[in-house]
């Protein structure tokens, strides 16, 4: 019998076209917009011109008055429902709808239910609301002040306050200062960002006039935990409720949350009988929806006079707006943040996190990274970079001299983590040559001699993902754990369904690899079905970068107690005992004697019509996998800019990302994901910031003034990898979606600080606009 | 209400209908039409994802109100495949990994597909000029300007085989 290899099937480490790409390309995708349902009418929000006021009066008549409106619905009448708050994944409770204060700028305040979404809209501009203003808190330092206004009385803590978190060990880590040859210091503000995924946010609601059944088509990336928290608060059992999550137009995080709008379209769609739809606008998206970020540190490392860095400590003030609505795992409201220490070998270190509240809307999602891991990066990163030019020594040659070292694996981090693997030398070296680093200084150094600005930026980053395990990761007491459900088909075709959901990382194909190269069966003959609450297994959902170590690994397990099974298939069909067989060339094969196997296609066939009496017949099986513990990928990024003295603007002229993610899956997808991560991490480096004036008035709530890269601006990026497997995942794999997205802003701040440090430079802010580089110019007498 | 009457050529297909005078042209063509495939991600012109060819020119359909494509053709990305067979703007998205989530890439192939009529062998710089007008956020657009590439190769190849 022919052998049947991995390249053939399709399997580990092949770059299978993606199964999910022809729908697409041919415009036949299902994103939620293009759902549209017999009788189905459409709801528009009005929204708060106020960052904080009370609301004195609703006028709701003249919207009733325009042909089409069918209903408005007010916060008093959530209340009367006792639904004008939901709880918050963070164990906060946020308003659906105000009755009576309105807390940010674009906050919901009332929803029009009209039979076609212009009417819905003009509803929307005809309701009347009354507001008195009150004191607007923006600054989460003036919220901690004694005499700020409390934003929250509803709240049992009468204090702006939300929580205070710390790791680490403070004592040691105070001892090592007071004995360190050198301590550098620096304050750092990570700006508020927003994923803007193209595709905003929305939902259908549809309640089934015979059985009740509640069926929610939604934008989300965790349909599950959704139905699960629908059940709770409404108390409809989880029967009567299917979530759908069909074609996701971009995730990024912020597709985890539950907006205002998604509830109250349930609550139109309960009291009007009809389906309801509700779809954001870009602006509604961007000003009301999932921020990131927002993040105030302050940092300091303690290091020997030779650049052996001793100790770590950081204090951050973390503004998370009006609701702590963010999305991080329940024991850890700073999320990842500890990983701060990053690729290096400390003694000791210690960080703590203040959350606070403002009247902005709710912060402290992601931006496709791993609950807060970007920050920490940033920080650690910059902060090498800063010790580096204390003491005069080679940003690549400091970074070598404090690595983890391979044979400290597993290693044991001074805030508690224990790091699965990493080869942080390795790949720092692969980077260095790839990109020519002598030669790149070389070349500095000769245009600094003639006043051109140039600058090489090195980032060594350590992600941390794949969260998690149950005994430390829960989302409101849901275990973090994922699941796979395989089910064969007699003529060896196979169905695969995944409790975590792709908003556009290929999990339909690499997914179907998994099986395809554990099993033996071509890819081409494996579907994958995933999103939908009534038929997928239990699962958390995709964000940080969880999906492979966690479900991924699920799809593995089921697919290997399939195989046991069809071990026993096999000895029944070749007549020898199961002992006597072993799995070659993806199949099973008698020992010692090639030429008698039996395929996985020939087993299933059997499972089917010739099992042994005394054996279920079938061939299926479902795996709950609980990670034993988070993945570590790791990479080696290096930049270079170059700066126009004329304008201030950056532009990067190369841009090497050598990526770890342990095994992996589908080369072409990875290099994808890190293609878009490199990109998302460029645009709050570069361009992306969401800021406020005094007044809570948002600044750049559009995409005329927030800036999105384009093509022009995004570099040809240059990638490669080591790999490094994870020595506790069934075939290694580390998880990759948000690895460039975390690694890529320290690198790009580190260049453009590079090429200006000559001035004395040694720190900017993101985003790092043409303005501000044109103002240090200035200031330096280096503009021109 | 006040209508008026629309006609106008989508993929080769005449449709009549009587609209709103503010109804925008991404809305007829989607609501009133069902061709989904045509996108909407931004309210200020800016994404792209709406883009269409208006009389072979790349248009954003949610700047444009339907009344005003009275009596032009129109095309959609329902309309690049010939039957079974992908245009090679598609084949070239499918080749080179140019999508991910895919809500993006109709607005893409279509500007894409009137770049490589206008000049069938741009260089990268042209290209990243021509999609400028489209976001992405999923690719980082260098696997978007190798699937232009790949398609202009395809064309032009078949083009020679068609001067042959």
């Amino acid at each position: 019998m022919a052998t049947t290899t991995t390249e053939q099937l399709g399997g580990y480490g092949q770059s299978v076209k993606r199964k999910e790409d022809p729908r697409f390309l041919r415009g036949k995708g299902t994103y939620i917009d293009d759902i549209k349902l017999p009788g189905m009418l459409y709801m528009d929000i009005v929204r708060s011109p106020f960052a904080h006021a009370k609301i004195t009066n609703i006028t709701t008549q003249p919207a009733l008055d325009i042909p089409g409106v069918l209903a408005v619905i007010t916060g008093k009448d959530l209340d009367a429902a006792g639904l004008a708050w939901m709880p918050t994944l963070m164990s906060d409770r946020q308003m659906v709808l105000p009755v009576d204060t309105v807390m940010y700028q674009m906050q919901e305040v009332a929803a029009v239910i009209a039979d076609s979404r212009y009417a819905a809209a003009d509803g929307a501009a005809a309701v009347e609301v009354d507001y008195e203003p009150l004191e607007v808190v923006v600054d989460p330092f003036k919220a901690l002040q004694d005499d700020a206004p409390i934003l929250r009385p509803d709240r049992e803590i009468k204090s702006n306050r939300i929580f205070h978190w710390e790791a680490g060990d403070s004592a040691a880590t105070d001892k090592a200062f007071a004995e360190a040859d050198v301590v550098v210091e620096q304050d750092m503000y990570i700006p508020r960002i927003h994923v803007a995924s193209i595709e905003t946010c929305g939902c259908i609601a549809q309640v089934d006039e015979v059985s009740g059944k509640l069926t929610v088509w939604m934008t989300t990336q965790a349909p599950h935990a959704i139905r699960t928290v629908f059940s709770l608060v409404s108390g409809i059992p989880e029967t009567k409720i299917r979530v759908i999550s069909p074609d996701i137009g971009g995730g990024f995080g912020g597709k985890v949350p539950v907006y205002p709008g998604y509830v109250i379209a349930v609550v139109a769609a309960l009291t009007t009988g009809k389906p309801v739809k509700w779809i954001e606008d870009r602006s509604e998206n961007l000003q009301a929806d999932s921020f990131a970020r927002d993040y105030h540190m302050k940092a300091r490392l303690a290091a020997t006079q030779d650049g052996t860095i001793k100790a770590l400590d950081v204090v951050t003030i973390a503004d998370h707006g009006a609701f702590d609505a963010a999305a991080n795992p329940s024991k850890f409201p700073a999320g990842l943040f500890s990983i701060a220490t990053g690729s290096y070998d400390l003694e000791t270190a210690h960080v703590e996190v203040d959350g606070v509240y403002t009247n902005k809307p709710p912060g402290g999602v992601a931006y496709r990274c791993s609950f807060r891991v970007t920050e920490a990066v940033h920080m650690i990163e910059r902060m090498v970079d800063i010790l580096a030019d204390e003491i005069g020594a080679d940003a690549a040659e400091l970074r070598f001299k404090n690595f983890i070292q391979p044979d400290q694996f597993p290693y044991k981090s001074p805030t508690g983590w224990e790091y699965d693997s990493g080869n942080y030398p390795a790949a720092l070296q692969k980077a260095l040559d790839q990109i020519g680093y002598q030669d790149l200084l070389r070349e500095q150094q000769e245009k600094r001699e003639r006043g051109e600005l140039m600058g090489i930026g090195i980032s060594t980053f350590t992600e941390i993902v794949g969260a998690g395990p149950s005994n430390t990761f829960d989302i409101l007491g849901i275990k973090m754990f994922d699941s796979a459900e395989i089910r064969i088909h007699p003529t060896g075709s196979a169905i695969v369904r995944i409790g975590v959901q792709t908003q556009g990382q290929g999990h339909e194909t690499t997914f179907a690899q998994i099986v395809a190269d554990e099993l033996g069966l071509p890819v081409d003959n494996i579907i994958v079905e995933h999103g939908d609450t009534d038929t997928a297994p239990y699962g958390l959902g995709t964000y940080a970068s969880r999906s492979t170590p966690t479900a991924g690994a699920a799809t593995a397990m089921a697919a290997r107690k399939i195989r046991a099974k069809a071990k026993e298939l096999a000895a029944h069909l070749l007549e020898v005992s199961a002992d006597d067989l072993e799995w070659v060339d993806h199949k099973f094969q008698v020992k010692g004697s090639p030429g008698s196997s039996k395929s996985m296609a020939e087993i299933a066939f059997a499972a089917y019509t010739n099992h042994p009496q005394g054996m279920e017949a079938g061939l299926e099986a479902v795996s709950y996998y609980d990670p034993p513990n988070l993945t570590f990928p790791f990479g080696a990024y290096i930049c270079v800019v170059d700066i126009d003295r004329g304008t201030g603007m950056v532009k990067i002229r190369r841009f090497l990302a050598i990526d770890d993610c342990g095994t992996v899956i589908n080369p072409m997808i990875v290099e994808g994901q890190i293609h878009g991560g490199l990109a998302m991490g460029m645009a709050p480096a570069l361009l992306e910031e969401i800021s406020y004036d005094e007044h809570g008035n948002i600044r750049g709530g559009t995409f005329m003034d927030y800036l999105l890269p384009t093509a022009m601006e995004t570099p040809a990026w240059e990638t490669g990898r080591t790999v490094t497997p994870s020595p506790h995942h069934p075939f290694g794999a580390k998880g990759v979606g948000e690895s460039a997205t975390v690694g890529a802003p320290p690198a790009i701040v580190n260049a453009v600080v590079d090429a200006l440090s000559h001035l004395g430079v040694r720190h900017i802010d993101i985003p790092i606009t043409p303005w501000k580089v044109y103002k240090i110019l200035e200031e330096h007498g280096a503009a021109e | 209400m006040q209508t008026l009457p629309v006609t106008v050529t989508v993929n080769g297909d005449e449709h009549t209908a009587e609209v709103e005078p503010r109804l925008l042209l991404v809305h007829f063509i989607r609501e009133n039409l069902g061709l989904t495939g045509t996108h909407i991600g931004c309210d200020t012109t800016s994404c792209g994802a709406c883009a269409i060819l208006y009389d072979g020119k790349p248009i954003k359909s949610c700047t444009m109100f339907a009344v005003q494509a009275n009596g032009h053709d129109l095309q959609t990305v329902e309309g690049l495949a010939n039957g079974p067979t992908l245009h090679p703007i598609q084949d070239g998205f499918f080749q080179e990994h140019g999508l991910q989530c895919g809500f993006c890439t109709p607005g893409m192939m279509m500007v894409a597909s009137a770049l490589l009529e206008q000049n069938p062998a741009p260089t990268d710089l042209e290209i990243r000029e021509a999609i400028s007008g489209n976001l992405c956020r999923c690719t980082g657009y260098v696997n978007i300007v190798r699937s232009i590439q790949h398609a202009a190769s395809a064309m032009r190849a078949e083009e020679s085989v068609a001067a042959d």
